[in-house]
C-alpha cells in the first residue's frame, strides 16, 4: 500500500512539474475546503476563482493559482503555509479565513516574508505585531462599533440583549465590542451565551425574552443565528435582530424563513448593492458561472486576489517583500466590497454596509464609513 | 401568568422534546452495548446519515414527505446492518477495545464519506410539511406543533420497542443473548440474525431521531451526529447501559439538566457541557452499572 | 535462526543513531517544509508512544490524551509567552496573577508543562482507575472534555476561545527529537522492567496478576501519570511547533486523541517502535494523500479533486488494519536488529 503510494505520488509530481511552464505567477490560496468551516472556504474560493478568470495575468505574465486545503484544522492550517511557501514557490497566499488557523500561519510566512493577505479573518490578534500578514476585511472592533451606533441611532434601542458564542473568537470579540460601544452610548445590555453545534437556544431565549429587550444582538455565526431566529420567534419575539457578518449566508434564510425578516446585519458586502463599479461587474459574472448571488464571503475572496494582483502590479516585481510593502500602502483601491485602505498596520480601513433581511432578501439599508 | 411560570413551562416542553430526542438515540447505543458489549461509537453518525437520506430522498427523487422518511428509515436500517457485518461480525471475538476501537474509525468513515459525497456545506432541511412548525398555545407559552409530534412519536416508538422485546421471538431471543450469547446459540437462536436485527432496529430509530432533529434544527451537515451522539452515549451510561428503561429515563434526564441549567442559570451555559460530564463521572465513580443496573461490572 | 550477538547488536544501535543524528543534520537541505514534518514527526511519536503506555502496554483504554497535551501546551506557553505579547493577548479579561508576571526558558517550561500534566493525570487517575473496560474510557474522555471546556471558559487564565499567540517558535528537529529518545528510553526500560512485566501481566489478566500479588491499582497509576507526563512533553512542543493554542475541539479536543489512537492502533498496540512507525506514517501519508484533493493533469486531461479524500481514505484503511490485521505493523512487539536480520534471512530462505 506505502508503495504503490510512494510511486503515485512520484509519477504525480513528476507530471506536476512538467506541467508547470516557467513564465507564471504563483499566488497560493490557503482556504478550509474540507472539515467544520469548508463552507466559508469554498464560498472565498468562488470569487478567488472567478477573480482568475477575469483577470488571469499580472506584468504579462499568467497568475497560476496553487489551492491547499487546510482541512479546517489547525496543524494542517500552519503546513499547509509551509507547503506553499517551500514546495509550491508562491509570492503571495490568500487566505486564512479563521483568524485562528491564520494565526497558525502567519509566523511562518513571517519567517520567509512571504505576505500573508486574508480575506476574512477579523480578529483583531491577526495582525497585531506582523509585517507580512495583512487582510481586506475590517477588524472586529469596528463592525462592533457599527452595529453598537446603528442599534443606537437607527432601531433607537435602549436595551438589547447580547447572545455569545463562547465556543468562537470571532463572536467573543465582537460581543465585547459590541457592549462597549452601547453601554458607553447609555444602552444596558443582557448577556446570554451558547456555543457552537448547539441546536437549542430555548433557554437562553426564554431568559433574555423575559427582560423585554428592544433588539436582539447575535454575535456568531448563521447556523445558530438561523435556529436562534427561528426559535426566538416562535417565543413571541417580535423585535429586531442585529448580527455581524458571520450572518451572512443564503443557508440563513433558508433554514429560518421568514423567521429572520427583520434581522440586521453588519457586513462586507451586499449584492443588489454593490457599492462600486467593479462591484456590479463581479455580481454580473458571478450570477453568470455560478447561477447565485454572490456571497460577502465570495466578494471579499474576489477583492482578496484583486488587491494581490493589484500590489503585484504596483511593486513592478514579483519580489514578496516589494509586493508586501505594496499591499500595505495600498489607498483607495476599488474593490467589489468597497474602497479598501490598507495601513501599516496590515488592517483594512473601510465602510460597513447594513444588510435587512425583508422577505427572504438581504435588503441594503445604509452605509456606515470608517 | 407571570412570566416565571411561563418560562418554567416552555422550558418543561424544550426538556420534554430533546429529551425524547436523546431517548431515541440513547436506545440504539443501549441495545447495542447490551447484546455485543460494543459501544458504537458510530451510531451518532448512523443518525447524521439518516437524516442525509431523508434529505436527498425528497429532493432528488421527489417522494413526499411520508414516503421519503420512510424510505429514509428503511435505508439507515440497511446501513446499520451492512456496519455490523462488514466492520463488527469480523471482530466479535476479539477482544472488546478491538471493536470499540473499529467503531471509532467507523464513525471516522461515516463523517469522512458525508463530507466526500454531500459535501461539508450545511444543507437546509425544509422538506417537511409546514404546519409541523405552527405554534400551539398553552397559557402564554407557545410551543411548536413539532414539539408534541416529537414526544408523540418517541412514546410510540417506545411501545413497539416494548411489542417487540417481550411480545415477539425476536425480542425473546434478544433479550436472551444479552445475558449469554453460547446457551442461546444452543438453544437454537440464530446469533447473528439476532444482532443484525438489534443493528437494524437501533439504526431505525436514530433515522427517525435524525428526521425529528432536523425539523427542530433544520440543517444537515456531515458533523451533526457528534454531538448528539455523544449526549446520547452520556444519557445511556446515565440510566445504565445496556438496560433500554435505562437510556429512556437517561436521555429525558440528560434534556432535563441542559435545558434547565441554561434557563435558570444563563451565565453558566458555557459550562453546560461540564455538568453532562460530571454527572456522568459521578455516576460512573458511584454506581458505575447506571441507575437501572443490569449487568455485574465483572465476571472471572 | 542465528541470534545475533549483544556487541553486533550494540554497533547497530549506535550507527542508526549516528545515521539519524546525520539525517537530522542535514533535514534542512529538504527544506524548511519537510524538516517541518520530520518535527511534527517526532511530537507525534512522542504523542503515541506515551498513548501506547497505557493503551498497549498497561491494557486500560484510555480515551483522555488530547486532556493531558493540552493542559502541556497551555501550561508550557503562558510560562514562555513574553510579558508584553500576554498584554496584548488577553485583552478580555486580563491574565492572572503570577502568570503574568513571569516568562521562563523552554527547557523549564517543558518540564513544567509535562508534570503540570502528570499531577492531572493522577487527579484524573485516581477515581477513573477504579472503573474497568469502557467504563474508563468514557470517564477519560469525560475529563478530557471538561478540561477542554475549561480551558474555553476560563478567560483569566487561557485566554478562552481567543486563544494565545506569538509563542515563541522554540521547537526544532533537536528537541523533538531529543525528547523522543528520552520518551522511547524511559518507557522502552520500563516496558521492560519488573515493573513493565508486571504491567504485561495486568494487561493480560487484571485477577490473576491480583490473586499474584501485584498492586494493579499502582501499576496502572504509575503508568498512566507517565504517560501523562510526556502527553504533557508533547503537548508543549506542539505549543512552540504550532505558536498558537486554542480549545476547540478540533486542535485540541477529541479528535487529537482518535489521531493518535489512529497512530498507535496502525503501529500495534503496545509496540513503542510501532507507535513510532505509527506516527511516521500518519504524519507522512495524510500529506501524500491530498494528492486525491488536488486537480491531477496527466498527458492533457484533468481529474478533479475532491476535497476530503485523504481523511475517507484514511479511515478506510484503520477500519481494514482493524479488521484484518489487528496487530498493526509491530503486534506488541519492538523492531529489533534480530527481527530485521530474522525477515531478510526468511526472504533468502524463500529466494533459494
Amino acid at each position: 500500500m506505502k508503495k504503490v503510494l510512494i510511486l503515485t505520488s512520484i509519477i504525480v509530481m513528476i507530471f506536476a512539474t512538467f506541467a508547470v511552464a516557467d513564465d507564471v505567477i504563483k499566488i497560493g490560496v490557503a482556504l478550509p475546503m474540507t472539515g467544520n468551516i469548508s463552507s466559508f472556504g469554498q464560498m472565498v474560493w468562488q470569487g478567488v476563482e472567478l477573480a482568475n478568470e477575469m483577470f488571469p495575468t499580472v506584468l504579462g505574465k499568467k497568475v497560476e493559482l496553487v489551492l491547499a486545503d487546510n482541512r479546517s484544522d489547525k496543524t494542517e492550517a500552519a503546513n499547509v503555509i509551509s507547503r506553499l511557501i517551500n514546495l509550491s514557490n508562491v509570492v503571495g497566499i490568500l487566505g486564512e479565513v479563521a483568524s485562528s488557523n491564520t494565526m497558525a500561519g502567519a509566523p511562518i510566512a513571517e519567517k520567509y516574508h512571504i505576505p500573508l493577505l486574508s480575506p476574512a479573518s477579523t480578529n483583531p490578534l491577526v495582525t497585531q505585531g506582523k509585517t507580512y500578514t495583512s487582510r481586506v476585511c475590517f477588524i472586529d472592533p469596528f463592525q462592533g462599533h457599527v452595529a453598537a451606533v446603528f442599534a443606537i441611532n437607527n432601531l433607537k434601542a435602549k436595551t438589547a440583549a447580547v447572545f455569545t458564542d463562547v465556543a468562537q473568537d470571532y463572536s467573543v470579540g465582537l460581543s465585547n465590542f459590541f457592549i462597549k460601544d452601547f453601554t458607553a452610548a447609555g444602552g444596558v445590555v443582557y448577556k446570554e451565551y451558547y456555543q457552537s453545534g448547539d441546536q437549542d437556544f430555548s433557554a437562553q431565549l426564554t431568559d433574555a425574552l423575559s427582560h423585554n429587550p428592544d433588539v436582539i444582538y447575535i454575535s456568531g455565526y448563521y447556523p445558530e443565528i438561523a435556529l436562534m431566529a427561528k426559535q426566538a420567534r416562535q417565543l413571541g419575539y417580535k423585535g429586531p435582530f442585529l448580527a455581524g457578518d458571520g450572518a451572512e449566508a443564503p443557508e440563513l434564510i433558508k433554514i429560518a424563513g421568514s423567521a429572520v425578516n427583520g434581522l440586521y446585519y453588519t457586513s462586507h458586502f451586499n449584492a443588489d448593492h454593490p457599492v462600486t463599479k467593479i462591484g456590479q461587474e463581479f455580481v454580473a459574472k458571478f450570477e453568470e458561472k455560478y447561477h447565485t448571488s454572490p456571497s460577502a464571503l465570495a466578494a471579499l475572496g474576489f477583492d482578496d486576489y484583486l488587491v494581490m494582483l493589484n500590489a503585484i502590479e504596483r511593486a513592478n516585481s514579483t519580489d514578496p517583500v516589494k509586493i508586501n510593502e505594496a499591499i500595505r500602502s495600498t489607498k483607495n483601491f476599488e474593490g467589489a466590497t468597497g474602497y479598501i485602505t490598507i495601513g501599516s498596520d496590515g488592517n483594512a480601513v473601510k465602510s460597513a454596509v447594513i444588510n435587512e433581511v425583508v422577505n427572504g432578501q438581504f435588503t441594503y439599508v445604509t452605509t456606515i464609513n470608517p | 401568568m407571570d412570566i416565571g411560570l411561563n418560562a418554567l413551562i416552555q422550558n418543561i416542553f424544550n426538556s420534554l422534546s430533546l429529551g425524547s430526542l436523546y431517548a431515541l438515540i440513547a436506545v440504539g447505543y443501549t441495545m447495542v452495548y447490551g447484546i455485543l458489549r460494543l459501544i458504537n461509537f458510530a451510531h451518532g453518525d448512523i443518525f447524521m446519515m439518516g437524516t442525509y437520506f431523508a434529505f436527498y430522498a425528497i429532493t432528488i427523487f421527489f417522494l413526499p414527505w411520508y414516503l421519503g422518511f420512510l424510505v429514509a428509515i428503511l435505508i439507515t436500517g440497511l446501513l446499520g446492518f451492512s456496519i455490523e457485518k462488514i466492520a463488527y461480525r469480523p471482530l466479535r471475538n476479539a477482544p472488546r477495545i478491538s471493536s470499540l476501537i473499529t467503531a471509532i474509525g467507523m464513525s471516522f468513515f461515516l463523517e469522512s464519506f458525508a463530507v466526500v459525497v454531500f459535501g461539508g456545506i450545511p444543507k437546509s432541511f425544509n422538506v417537511y410539511p409546514k404546519f409541523f412548525s405552527d405554534i400551539i398555545l398553552i397559557g402564554q407559552s407557545r410551543i411548536p406543533l413539532l414539539t408534541f409530534i416529537t414526544i408523540g412519536v418517541t412514546f410510540f416508538l417506545f411501545l413497539i420497542l416494548w411489542w417487540i422485546l417481550y411480545k415477539t421471538k425476536i425480542g425473546l431471543a434478544m433479550r436472551a443473548i444479552s445475558v449469554d450469547i453460547p446457551t442461546t446459540s444452543l438453544m437454537g437462536a440464530n446469533v447473528n440474525n439476532v444482532i443484525s436485527m438489534t443493528f437494524v432496529l437501533g439504526s431505525t430509530f436514530a433515522a427517525v431521531a435524525g428526521i425529528l432533529w432536523a425539523m427542530k434544527y433544520p440543517q444537515v451537515q456531515p458533523y451533526m451526529g457528534f454531538t448528539p451522539g455523544l449526549k446520547a452515549f452520556i444519557a445511556a451510561v446515565i440510566g445504565g447501559i445496556g438496560s433500554i428503561q435505562g437510556a429512556i429515563v437517561g436521555g429525558f434526564l440528560l434534556g432535563f439538566l441542559e435545558i434547565m441549567i441554561v434557563g435558570f442559570f444563563p451565565s453558566l451555559a458555557g459550562y453546560r457541557d461540564v455538568f453532562a460530564y460530571v454527572v456522568l463521572v459521578i455516576i460512573l465513580m458511584f454506581r458505575p452499572t447506571g441507575i437501572f443496573k443490569i449487568y455485574s461490572e465483572q465476571k472471572v | 535462526m542465528k541470534r545475533i550477538p549483544l556487541k553486533i547488536n550494540l554497533i547497530l544501535t549506535i550507527a542508526f543513531l549516528i545515521g539519524i543524528y546525520f539525517f537530522l543534520s542535514n533535514v534542512s537541505v529538504l527544506g524548511d517544509y519537510w524538516s517541518r514534518i520530520v518535527t511534527l514527526v517526532a511530537i507525534y511519536s512522542i504523542m503515541a508512544v506515551s498513548y501506547t503506555l497505557v493503551n498497549g502496554i498497561t491494557g486500560i483504554f484510555s480515551l483522555g490524551q488530547a486532556g493531558f497535551i493540552a493542559i502541556g501546551a497551555y501550561t508550557s506557553a503562558l510560562l514562555t509567552l513574553s510579558l508584553q505579547q500576554k498584554e496584548m493577548s488577553f485583552f478580555i479579561q486580563p491574565l492572572i496573577w503570577p502568570l503574568n508576571s513571569i516568562q521562563i526558558g523552554f527547557l523549564p517550561a517543558t518540564i513544567i508543562g509535562g508534570l503540570v500534566a502528570a499531577f492531572f493525570a493522577f487527579l484524573i487517575g485516581y477515581p477513573s482507575l477504579r472503573l474497568t473496560g469502557d467504563y474508563f474510557a468514557i470517564a477519560t474522555l469525560a475529563f478530557a472534555e471538561i478540561i477542554r471546556i475549561l480551558i474555553q471558559n476560563l478567560y483569566g487564565v487561557t485566554n478562552g476561545t481567543l486563544g494565545l499567540k506569538g509563542i515563541n517558535p522554540y521547537t526544532n528537529v533537536w528537541w523533538a527529537w531529543g525528547w523522543l529518545l528520552v520518551t522511547v528510553l524511559i518507557i522502552g526500560s520500563l516496558k521492560y522492567s519488573s515493573y513493565g512485566r508486571a504491567l504485561r501481566a495486568i494487561s493480560e489478566d487484571p485477577v490473576a496478576a491480583k490473586v499474584m500479588g501485584i498492586d494493579v491499582f499502582r501499576h496502572q497509576m504509575m503508568a498512566f501519570v507517565i504517560s501523562g507526563f510526556f502527553a504533557g512533553i508533547s503537548g508543549a512542543l506542539y505549543a512552540h511547533w504550532i505558536t498558537t493554542l486554542d480549545p476547540r475541539p478540533t486542535s485540541l479536543g477529541v479528535m487529537l486523541t482518535f489521531y493518535v489512537l489512529i497512530m498507535i492502533v496502525i503501529g500495534g498496540l503496545g509496540s513503542i517502535t510501532g507507535a513510532i512507525l505509527g506516527a511516521i506514517f500518519f504524519a507522512f501519508v495524510s500529506q501524500w494523500l491530498r494528492i486525491f484533493e488536488s486537480n491531477i493533469t496527466i498527458f492533457g486531461f484533468t481529474i478533479p479533486g475532491v476535497p476530503g479524500m485523504s481523511m475517507l481514505i484514511l479511515s478506510v484503511l484503520f477500519i481494514v488494519v482493524m479488521i484484518f490485521w489487528r496487530r498493526g505493523l509491530m503486534g506488541k512487539e519492538e523492531l529489533n536488529w534480530q527481527k530485521i536480520y530474522n525477515f531478510f534471512k526468511k526472504v533468502e530462505v524463500q529466494n533459494e
